[in-house]
């Protein structure tokens, strides 16, 4: 029952890491890249390695799982979010057909 | 001093679940890792360990944080695969500021985080001075500074209130 229930967060986890690389071809640019890499990536990552932990169980492999994931979730947002300030620091543009840019009137006002 | 000895504690733990089975040889140098970080980066990791102590914050971490967390992750997957799937590319991005009322560390980086993993938002910038946020919005509804955070940040604000204020 269990390595069934691990084997259907594999798949999902699968169909998501799928879905994140789908977004990171088709997306215009680096923020909204971004986005698909973080959101679908994170989860799609965690719930494979809790699909391995649910077939191998409390086992030396099963333990590493779930520290991997807990290190996952707190580090892969962090990343996102440095990547995204250091893009917008060294001038990388938005696309062209987004609505509004909150940060570089701010950063304009200052200088 | 408490400081480090939480850091120790938990470095202990990480160390053990990474070698299981524990042996002894193995919790030796655990201790001796674990003393090593403790030592180097023990003021960096809790500043104000009094905070432990309050079981409701705990309690309110794993039965209103956790869920919600999880529950808006899995929404924000969903619509992000959407959004990507969609012939036509439904997407409307920009970074819209938004204000907070947190004032410290621990639970703004967990509000960065939280808005990170959720759905159609990016955080950018913190900036703590003024307790203003700059988030990338795949979606942008409003652009307007107030009805924005309504939107974005009122959902984690006031649990993670309860939990790190």
């Amino acid at each position: 029952m269990n390595e069934l229930i691990g084997l259907i967060f594999i798949s999902l986890g699968l169909a998501f890491d799928v879905f994140g690389c789908l977004g990171l071809v088709r997306l215009p640019d680096v923020y909204n890249r971004l986005q698909a890499a973080t959101k679908c990536v994170t989860l799609g990552t965690a719930s494979i390695l809790f699909g391995t932990f649910l077939i191998v169980g409390f086992t030396a492999a099963g333990f590493k799982a779930i520290l991997c994931m807990l290190f996952l979730l707190l580090t892969s947002p962090v990343a996102a979010h440095a990547i995204a300030r250091g893009a917008h620091r060294s001038g990388v543009k938005l696309w062209e057909k987004s609505v509004i840019d909150r940060y570089k009137e701010d950063k304009e006002g200052e200088a | 001093m408490k400081r480090k000895a939480v850091l120790f504690l938990v470095a202990f733990v990480v160390w053990c679940l990474l070698n299981w089975p524990p042996d002894w040889q193995h919790l030796l140098a655990g201790v001796f890792v674990a003393a090593f970080c403790a030592f180097m980066t023990g003021d960096l990791f809790v500043t104000r360990p009094h905070m432990l102590k309050h079981p409701l914050r705990y309690w309110h971490f794993l039965f209103s944080y956790l869920p919600r967390f999880f529950w808006e992750c899995l929404k924000a997957n969903v619509d992000v695969a959407w959004r990507v799937a969609h012939p036509r590319l439904p997407i409307n991005p920009g970074i819209v500021k938004i204000k907070t009322s947190l004032k410290t560390d621990t639970a703004l980086t967990f509000l960065a985080n939280s808005i990170t993993l959720t759905p159609g938002t990016l955080t950018v910038d913190i900036d703590k001075d003024k307790g203003v946020l700059y988030v990338h919005w795949i979606d942008v509804k409003d652009k307007d500074t107030k009805k924005a955070t309504q939107i974005i940040a009122e959902r984690f604000e006031k649990i993670l209130r309860k939990i790190f204020e």
